[in-house]
């Protein structure tokens, strides 16, 4: 495991992908506890209109507005807000066109729906510059409202698309007010305020997708932050006894003379259903070692979470924050 | 609970289509791969039609590029009883070849070199699924085997496969289309009044953010395909009965975690809300303890003891790591007995995981005895 960077450090917009199922917004809302620990203010932004933040701090579903949603250690604050694309077009027109109860109107008939598929750029438009807005936003004082902005992303297969505002804007108008906002929204995604971290889990197509996404965000130069490696298996067995264990021998008579040492005299077939645990441990740890030595091909900080063998409640990502806090994370 | 039973179902000649859904990272694509290898072995005509499968897994299946039509699975040392297929959707190729084959020549090109055509056959969210439907179509007109296993494209939700298709042709065929469509129309007096100002403000607003040659396209397309397929929705509801009909089953593929059995969940009440008929739910990569007489807590303090003594580091390790395994197996079973608890009638089979990734026909085997817990 390698540590954060003084560069991530920087970063005011930690965007968080990964494959489907890896477990990117538990990801994403531990590390939002964990850049707020020690008495920051950090926004966590979900963008798929699916309520995964209000599911993981077991709550009732975000309205498209900010809400404070958990403290963290030191008096740090996290606020939430699930990011709607009609919303977003809705408030963004207001500002340009005085549509009024046509608004309204439009969003019943489904218009603003229509919009959005007509050009798939647009709604990713919409969705990242609501986003800058709140990196963006200042205070009365002068200050940055938030501290750092989470965002939870499209997954791997998506999110370059997603960031690629400027590919985005080639399908929409030349001109006009959406195109001034979409410059804004470029800047600040390849800026170094901006750092693109990957959730893999050490299995192949995981670490595979996580080595093809660094490439393409490399290409569309946007910039990769740290892979974060969830569920990480704790290694049990000694470093010397591993490989042999892997390949489905272990010393049946060795681990028996330990047990009766500990007093525990075991029938023959629950000795035999130890050893099968423990090839299936040994061949999972060193797949998971092998993925490992695969991923370090990206040279990115790599920061490793446990599997958490309760689940995943509020009181979990507490726990994986503390992890990530560890780690350099701040 | 009711056992989810596979070697009857793959047997049985009456089973036509299977269709493995759920939501992302859960294995339909392994699953799917192993119940259409078994069904092959024990002498059925199979195609697996997978979306995006593992590197290694394809190989394993000989495939190397999406090429998009069924290749017969040629192994060494693999003689199955039956025959078994293997393909890759290429989404893009899809599209283009249900356009050739149904628009003229001239048509044809001047559909595909449209900008909005390049726009929705490449990146509209729905455009997968409403292919991966597509295809199944023609595997089932094609008539050359007598199973075909579908793998669903990978998406968070399960239902957006059943959905996807809609939305996509609600879009194609929405009432804005037909305006857009319809230029001389929507202009007219009679239409604007229905509508309202709305509408033309709508234009106004949208021409202004997505530009007047988007539109233009969009409607040049929606005309030319229109009159060749008599309109999407139409299509898709015929895909979509394809599924309601006797032959098929779906069979939900879920980890045994909170997200995924939820998904497994919404998507079991719509496929009965549907009329579709669910064969059950693969509760995949459970860890069944394999010591089930020796209680953690007992395996802790002797771990506990032994690394007090300091002499037996092997079995202290083999205690500690049994707790583990004891403690997330219990986790599962909870989880799975919550969704049989809300979920009675539906059959379930618990998948063991294997210790290392699938990504050849042994392991495809072994996956396959799993399912059919042998």
């Amino acid at each position: 495991m390698t540590s954060w960077t003084e560069e991530l450090t920087r970063a005011r917009l930690h965007v968080v992908s990964g494959k489907g199922g890896t477990g990117k917004t538990t990801v994403a809302a531990a590390l939002a506890l964990a850049l707020a620990t020690g008495g920051r203010r950090v926004l966590l932004v979900e963008v798929e209109g699916r309520q995964g933040i209000a599911q993981l701090f077991d709550r009732a579903p975000l309205p498209y507005a900010e809400e404070r949603i958990a403290s963290a250690p030191g008096g740090g604050e996290v606020h939430a807000l699930a990011v709607d694309a009609e919303a977003a077009l809705l408030e963004y027109l207001a500002m340009f066109y005085n549509l009024g109860f046509a608004g309204r109107t439009l969003r019943k008939m489904g218009a603003i729906e229509f919009a959005t598929t007509l050009a798939p750029g647009l709604r990713d438009v919409l969705l990242t510059g609501k986003v800058k807005e709140c990196v963006n936003r200042t205070g009365a004082d002068g200050r940055h409202v938030y501290d750092a902005v989470v965002l939870d992303a499209p997954p791997t297969g998506r999110v370059v698309k997603f960031l690629d505002v400027t590919k985005a804007m080639a399908d929409l108008a030349k001109v006009g007010p959406i195109k001034g906002q979409s410059e804004g929204v470029v800047r600040l995604l390849h800026s170094g305020d901006t750092a693109v971290h990957l959730v893999a889990l050490l299995e192949e197509m995981p670490v595979r997708e996580t080595l093809d996404a660094v490439a393409e965000l490399d290409s569309a130069d946007l910039r990769p932050g740290a892979v974060l490696v969830n569920r990480v298996q704790a290694e049990r067995l000694p470093a010397r006894s591993l490989p042999v264990a892997a390949e489905g021998r272990v010393d049946g008579s060795r681990v028996r003379a330990g047990l009766a040492a500990a007093g525990l005299d075991l029938d023959e077939f629950t000795l035999e259903g130890l050893v099968d645990e423990t090839v299936e441990h040994a061949i999972r740890v060193q797949s998971q070692q092998e993925a490992m030595e695969l991923l370090r091909e990206s040279d990115l900080p790599t920061l490793e979470l446990p599997e958490l063998t309760d689940g995943v409640d509020v009181a979990a990502l507490y726990e994986l924050a503390e992890v990530l806090a560890g780690a350099g994370v701040r | 609970m009711t056992r989810l039973e596979f070697d009857p179902l793959l047997d049985d000649p009456g089973t036509r289509v299977l269709v493995c859904c759920g939501s992302g990272g859960v294995g339909k694509t392994t699953t799917a791969a192993a119940l259409a290898l078994r069904a092959a072995e024990r002498g059925r005509r199979v195609v697996v039609l997978t979306i995006d499968p593992a590197r290694r897994l394809a190989q394993s299946l000989g495939l190397r590029e999406l090429d998009n039509h069924p290749r017969e699975v040629v192994v060494e040392g693999f003689e199955p009883k039956g025959e078994l297929f293997a393909m890759m959707l290429d989404m893009r190729r899809t599209f283009d070849d249900m356009v050739l084959t149904h628009a003229g020549r001239d048509r044809a090109d001047q559909i595909l070199s449209n900008p909005f055509y390049q726009t929705i056959s490449s990146s509209f969210s729905g455009t997968q699924e409403y292919m991966a439907m597509e295809k199944l179509g023609q595997l089932v007109a094609q008539d050359e085997w007598d199973l075909i296993v579908v793998d669903t494209p990978p998406s968070r939700s399960a239902l957006d496969f059943l959905d996807a298709p809609q939305r996509l042709s609600t879009v194609l065929d929405g009432r804005f289309i037909r305006m857009l469509s319809a230029p001389a129309r929507a202009s007219g007096r009679g239409l604007l009044k229905i509508v309202g100002t709305g509408f033309s403000l709508f234009t106004r607003a949208v021409s202004t953010i997505v530009g007047g040659q988007l539109l233009q396209d969009a409607s040049t397309f929606v005309q030319a395909f229109d009159s060749m397929f008599g309109g999407f929705r139409e299509r898709a509801q015929r895909t979509y009965e394809l599924l309601r009909s006797p032959g098929t089953g779906f069979v939900v593929v879920a980890a045994a975690e909170p997200d995924a059995l939820r998904e497994a969940s919404y998507f079991v009440e719509r496929l009965s809300a549907e009329g579709m008929p669910l064969c059950g739910l693969v509760a995949n990569r459970t860890h069944p303890v394999l010591a089930a007489d020796l209680p953690a807590a007992k395996a802790l303090a002797a771990a506990d003891e032994l690394d007090r003594s300091g002499g037996a580091p092997l079995a202290a390790a083999v205690l500690r790591l049994h707790a583990d395994r004891v403690a997330v197996a219990g986790r599962e079973k909870r989880l799975l007995a919550r969704f049989t608890r809300a979920h009675p009638g539906v059959a379930l089979v618990g998948v063991p995981a294997l210790p290392a990734d699938v990504h050849d026909l042994d392991g495809l085997r072994e996956m396959g005895r799993r399912l059919a817990g042998e």
